[in-house]
């Protein structure tokens, strides 16, 4: 998306292609899109994409600072470290199953058994290691394995038989809802030993205050090291680079950010685990869907089948993979959950789980027409909805409230995307 | 011009269910040509250019490529062959920018990561070539025009350095200096070398930038003509199939207005 930071002049060209030279003055168009260098060019281009509703990610931010100060200013434990950091916690296991479904909606299709899929993944763990006595790392892979696999069996019948996404995963909620409950047995509940690998996911916190902070310190150092060297590497290229202005306020961004939160995580607990582990998770999958040839894929098949078939794409193997994703997520999302509840039992993966998921996903700013969005949407998306639902929790504001609020922020969001939507047709950037 | 064609078409037949889409078809096709390909409505042009683009497989006849017979069963076969296809439909990505667009399918990696410096240094400089003139690489296709479009879509199709390029329709929805520029491009091509087999329903193209024509009506050959030596009535009733028809009936009674 992002547009070219430099004027072209014909000079450029005569460096890098003495043949074209000649004929350089024809070769740029009037309408060019160009950047002045500076502050001033920087202004233009924010205005610019402003009125194209290029708006990214700001409505979620604008939101989810209102949302901050709302709450903080209705009880003041809202932005306490300890309410925070449990936020950070329990965001994981929706954020996680929100991943998957993302890698769903850029195909523009969607899963509804993500819930289920979960709950079967959070039972196999527990009826493996605590009934049968299965060495828990290994009934862990088994578990996430399952996933993938129930995954790869939906995209099947999606991709090679041709039944709608839609209508397959619906069958899938139902059918794994009940081989769940069917391999929980008539007990119901199975208690997980909260010092075992499950348990640990979510109440395991590195004490040291060295680790959130060399968390922050390495994200920091990392982006800025990546973004200077592409940069470089593009100039050398003569084609137009990001100037370093550009990436030194980027990164000074990400740093106040970074060592923010991890001054709040050391005032409370430490670095929780789980939030490391979805970092990590979100990294990968940013760097697989935009940066390899798997990703590009994806975004191609939700920008045209047609063409993607055409390009030489392996469509059914690329969707196939997709909702096995999809499943592999869920499934991470399901121990996540276990482990909060520390247990397997009958209500995992109902209720407004699946909702949760998909709304996390559209509220971060993944679209639901495919080709558009981040895997780092996810994690905007669940600090909108987690956030809402803490803050409704220690105001004391019952369950159904709490669905009517996160109802109407997934609605605001879905009209401000449609609108700004609109803006970009009319501008042409749609 | 080598005596042995690039492509060449024997005896080609397809069905589709109770449909002969294809009876009997020959084509020839040789390196730095223009070779038209016209038809009326129904006539099995695109049929055709599916066939030699592995997007159905022929049901009869041979395929000669360089003078030996292939199998082109799958889209990735024609590509395999050095044949590129630029459909009425274009195929281009919305979302995707151009340079991911002109590189779908064959990104450029570098220790199996996408080579994203390389493809815009690349998509640049074979936009520059081409005279090709878009507002900037890194935009999505979606904010382009139509011409734009057709551009880069054939420019796509130089990238694997084909040896037949063959166009649907390429300035079907284009305006007039779009189509200019097209037409500027197709002459490109061939100065380059590659065999091109453009279909159109376009008179006035065909006349500007082909060298050769071949009228396909109800799925047959019916005569394949050089464009230098061949009037536009003679092509017309070869597409329509007879002399006596609404077409040149019109042209009579113009003419005859003319005379008077």
């Amino acid at each position: 998306m992002s547009i070219d930071k430099t004027s072209v002049t014909p000079d450029d060209h005569a460096v890098e292609n003495p043949e074209a030279a000649a004929g350089a003055d024809v070769a740029v168009d009037p309408r060019l899109l160009v950047r002045e260098r500076g502050f001033a060019g920087y202004l233009d281009e924010f205005k610019r994409k402003m009125r194209a509703g290029d708006l990214g990610s700001i409505p979620v931010v604008i939101g989810l600072i209102v949302i901050c100060v709302i709450f903080q200013s209705l009880n003041s434990a809202f932005l306490s470290a300890e309410n925070l950091n449990n936020i950070a916690v329990a965001m994981v296991a929706t954020g996680m199953m929100s991943v998957g479904i993302i890698f769903v909606l850029l195909l523009g299709e969607i899963d509804l058994s993500v819930g289920s899929v979960s709950g079967v993944a959070g039972a196999i763990t527990a009826v493996l290691s605590v009934t049968n006595g299965v060495n828990e790392w290994l009934s862990v892979l088994i578990a996430l394995a399952s996933g993938a696999a129930i995954g790869a069996i939906h995209g099947f019948f999606f991709a090679r038989i041709g039944a709608p996404a839609f209508a397959v995963t619906l069958a899938g909620l139902l059918f794994w809802l009940g081989f769940m409950l069917q391999i929980l047995g008539e007990n119901g509940t199975i208690n997980l030993d909260s010092d075992g690998v499950v348990g640990k996911l979510t109440t395991y916190y590195f004490s040291d205050v060295a680790a959130a902070y060399g968390l922050a310190v390495v994200a920091v150092a990392l982006f800025f090291v990546t973004s200077f060297l592409d940069s470089r590497r593009r100039e050398a290229a003569g084609i137009p680079a990001r100037p370093l202005v550009d990436i030194v306020v980027r990164t000074a961004i990400l740093a106040v950010v970074a060592f923010a939160a991890a001054i709040m995580f050391n005032q409370y607990k430490g670095l929780p685990l789980a939030l490391l582990l979805f970092i990590l998770v979100l990294v990968i999958t940013d760097f697989v869907l935009r940066r390899t040839t798997y990703g590009r894929k994806i975004f191609a098949l939700g920008g045209s089948v047609e063409a993607s078939r055409r390009a030489g794409i392996n469509v059914t193997a690329v969707r196939v993979s997709v909702f096995a994703i999809a499943g592999f997520f869920a499934a991470v999302g399901g121990l996540f959950w276990s482990s909060k509840i520390a247990a397997a039992n009958q209500s995992a993966g109902a209720g407004d789980l699946l909702m949760n998921v998909i709304a996390a996903a559209v509220i971060g700013g993944t679209s639901l027409f495919g080709g558009r969005g981040r895997t780092w949407n996810a994690l905007l998306g669940v600090m909108v909805i987690t956030s809402i639902q803490y803050g409704l929790a220690l105001e004391g504001i019952a369950t159904p409230v709490q669905y009517m609020i996160t109802g109407g922020v997934l609605l605001a969001t879905v009209v401000i995307d449609s609108i700004t939507r609109k803006t970009q047709k009319t501008a042409g950037r749609a | 011009m080598s005596a042995t064609p690039v492509l060449a078409l024997r005896g080609v037949s397809k069905r589709f269910g109770a449909v002969q889409a294809l009876t009997d078809v020959e084509l020839e096709v040789h390196a730095g040509e223009v070779v038209a390909l016209v038809g009326d409505n129904g006539a099995g042009k695109s049929t055709l250019v599916k066939t030699i683009a592995g997007v159905h497989p022929i049901d009869e006849g041979v395929i000669e490529w360089d003078g030996k017979t292939v199998q082109i069963n799958k889209p990735h076969d024609a590509q395999h062959l050095g044949i590129a296809t630029v459909y009425q439909d274009l195929a281009l990505c919305d979302n995707i920018d151009v340079v991911g667009n002109l590189y779908l399918g064959r990104e450029l990696q570098k220790r199996g990561v996408l080579d994203e410096v390389e493809m815009e240094r690349r998509s640049r400089e074979l936009l520059q070539t081409l005279s090709i003139r878009i507002p900037s690489v890194r935009i999505p296709i979606a904010s382009l025009s139509g011409g734009q479009r057709q551009t880069v879509a054939i420019a796509r199709s130089m990238l694997g350095a084909p040896k037949l390029v063959i166009l649907d329709e390429p300035t079907a929805a284009l305006g007039v200096e779009q189509t200019a520029q097209v037409l500027d491009l197709v002459e490109r091509l061939r100065e380059r070398g590659h065999a091109v087999l453009l279909i159109s329903h376009n008179m006035a193209d065909v006349k500007a930038v082909a060298d050769k024509v071949a009228v396909l009506r109800l799925g047959r050959n019916n005569g394949v003509f050089e464009v230098k030596t061949t009037s536009q009535e003679e092509i017309i009733s070869a597409i329509t199939g007879a002399t006596d028809n609404a077409v040149t009936r019109r042209a009579a009674r113009s003419n005859g207005e003319a005379q008077k």
